[in-house]
């Protein structure tokens, strides 16, 4: 069957070029979703009737999915939050919040999207540390040479996409990595825009912890994975007290928490979502990771090439790697564009896509951005073009 | 208002804004006006003297709506007095929510009267309005 078909999100003549927002679902995906609603609803670790051990046995074996498919030495590293935006917050939080002290800093980039910015800036106000931006090269890229000019003696962390949402470069995370554990420095990894779209080893890797959400991977939205060293995790301040988590607890105050993964996972869980993200889990692999960058590679080449064919458009990141391209037509300003395409029922994205401090970088502030993924076609990105070609008419169209 | 003249009206304006541009001077009132549900960012200062508004200049990037809407409302507000000018927001900002209003005051801001059609693009064109709005109460309220 021609996987189109298996989303019917994609019978609805659109075309979808926004897959760096959030992706479509399959129908397998949104099948488990209902059948654990309609057939066995329960909530996870409470009853000792069917549906609620059903429940348990669902909830339990999508999270050994996600830990194959991140090849995580062992699913208590597999925790379950709302998306990759709770999962850094909780890092941040609920790690370093405990270990990070006064003049200790912290390695950013400026392209980095504001989930893993903003919880660093509240944390520095806290703990009186401090943020440093690793020097982006020529192509907004990070190279390791710019991490090891930016490492000082008080680096104790470094913070950074594997991909990032507007550039769509692929960080060399697993030299980085080499290099920080080298020193001593631990490395978190956004994988938000990377665990969908390539094959993410973190044992090969050997990154600290990985963030990452499930409606970007052809899951459910409201879930999301925070990964982590067991070790680490297991030092971490639960962000969430509550049910679930705890083992025993008296009136005077003392608590016993329970061991990984439920005491990071307080109160009742999303428990369809996460069921929904193993069966999204399940989908890429047999559709292959390695496969999937490799089309999206080739349909990003044909994209860019085709772009650059038209002289009033210019494209911003053309070296990257990923399906991610930011362009803009000339002298348009990016909503207006995205205006126009909206009415041939093309989606894009216009903005800063929440990397409010890139434009520091790259003098332009907004872009249109399209976010390809393995369903998009040839044939849409020609449909793309031709309306692009022909945009001469745009404000007649949009004013 | 015929569709050509509306248009062109709108695009003069965008390509052509007037007052674009800010200026380092003693006696300008700054107004921030950040479109929260997209990406318009807008900048304006005002300088109100005896009154009488001397003189509005803005810049910032935004979708043609909303930089034309700027360049628009500079021109309807500039000589006018506070009062008078408060009259013309809100006989405009009636236009778009498609309530009663006078559309022998609006001039050129007529352009924007079939805006309710799309109404995703409301806040573009209520966007510098509703800020200078707020600033000229602002002003009424200390002086
Ligand atoms: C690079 C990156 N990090 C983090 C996030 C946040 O993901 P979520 O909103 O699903 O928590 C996104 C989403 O746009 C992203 O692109």
């Amino acid at each position: 069957m021609n996987i189109r078909e298996e989303f019917p999100m994609l019978s609805k003549n659109i075309i979808y070029f926004d897959n760096g927002a959030t992706t479509f679902k399959p129908q397998m995906v949104i099948d488990e979703i209902c059948d654990y609603y309609k057939n066995y609803s329960a909530n996870a670790h409470r009853g000792d009737y069917n549906i609620s051990l059903k429940t348990d046995m669902m909830y339990e074996n999508a999270r050994k999915k996600i830990k194959d498919l991140i090849n995580a030495s062992s699913a208590e590293e597999i925790i379950f939050t709302s998306g990759a935006t709770e999962g850094l917050n909780m890092v941040v939080e609920g790690f370093f919040g405990k270990i990070l002290k006064e003049n200790d800093e912290i390695l950013l980039t400026k392209s980095e999207h504001a989930s893993n910015i903003l919880p660093w800036f509240r944390l520095c106000k806290k703990n009186k540390c401090k943020i440093k931006y690793i020097d982006l090269d020529e192509n907004y890229k990070v190279t390791l040479d710019n991490v090891q000019k930016a490492v000082s003696s008080n680096t104790k962390v470094i913070s950074l996409a594997h991909i990032t949402n507007v550039v769509g470069d692929i960080r060399p995370i697993k030299e980085i990595v080499e290099y920080a554990h080298s020193l001593g420095i631990l490395v978190v990894v956004d994988g938000a825009q990377s665990v969908p779209h390539m094959k993410v080893d973190v044992q090969d890797l050997d990154c600290d912890f990985l963030a990452f959400s499930g409606h970007k991977m052809c899951g459910p939205t409201g879930i999301g994975v925070l990964y982590g060293k067991f070790d680490l995790l297991d030092s971490m301040e639960p962000y969430n007290l509550g049910g679930g988590m705890n083992l025993s607890f008296s009136s005077t105050g003392e608590v016993e928490y329970k061991s990984l993964p439920q005491r990071l996972e307080a109160g009742t869980p999303n428990i369809a979502g996460a069921i929904g993200m193993g069966a999204a889990a399940d989908y890429l692999k047999i559709l292959d990771l390695d496969k999937i960058h490799e089309y999206e590679v080739k349909l990003r080449e044909y994209l860019v090439m085709k772009l650059k064919a038209l002289d009033n458009i210019e494209v911003y990141n053309e070296s990257s790697e990923s399906g991610i391209v930011a362009f803009n037509i000339k002298n348009i300003f990016s909503q207006d564009t995205a205006i126009y395409l909206n009415d041939y029922n093309i989606c894009v994205r216009a903005g800063s896509h929440c990397a409010k401090i890139l434009k520091d970088e790259l003098e332009i502030k907004n872009t249109c951005r399209i976010s390809l993924y393995f369903y998009n076609t040839k044939e849409e990105i020609d449909k793309l073009i031709s309306v692009l070609k022909n945009s001469d008419t745009l404000f007649n169209q949009i004013l | 208002m015929d569709a050509n003249l509306r248009r062109s009206i709108i695009l003069d304006n965008y390509q052509n804004p007037i007052n674009r541009g800010l200026i380092d001077e003693e006696g300008y009132i700054k107004v921030n006006a950040n479109n929260e549900s997209c990406i318009d960012e807008l900048n304006f200062i005002i300088k109100i003297k005896d009154n009488i508004i001397e003189d509005i200049r803005f810049d910032g990037e935004a979708c043609a709506i909303a930089t034309s809407a700027a360049s628009v409302m500079i021109k309807a507000l500039i000589h006018k007095n506070v009062d008078e000018a408060l009259n013309i927001i809100n006989n405009y900002e009636n236009m778009i929510n498609e309530k009663n209003y006078d559309s022998k005051i609006l001039g050129e801001a007529n352009a924007y009267d079939e805006i309710y059609k799309q109404p995703n693009r409301k806040k573009c064109a209520l966007l510098s309005w509703s800020n200078l709005k707020n600033a000229l109460e602002q002003f009424k309220k200390n002086n």
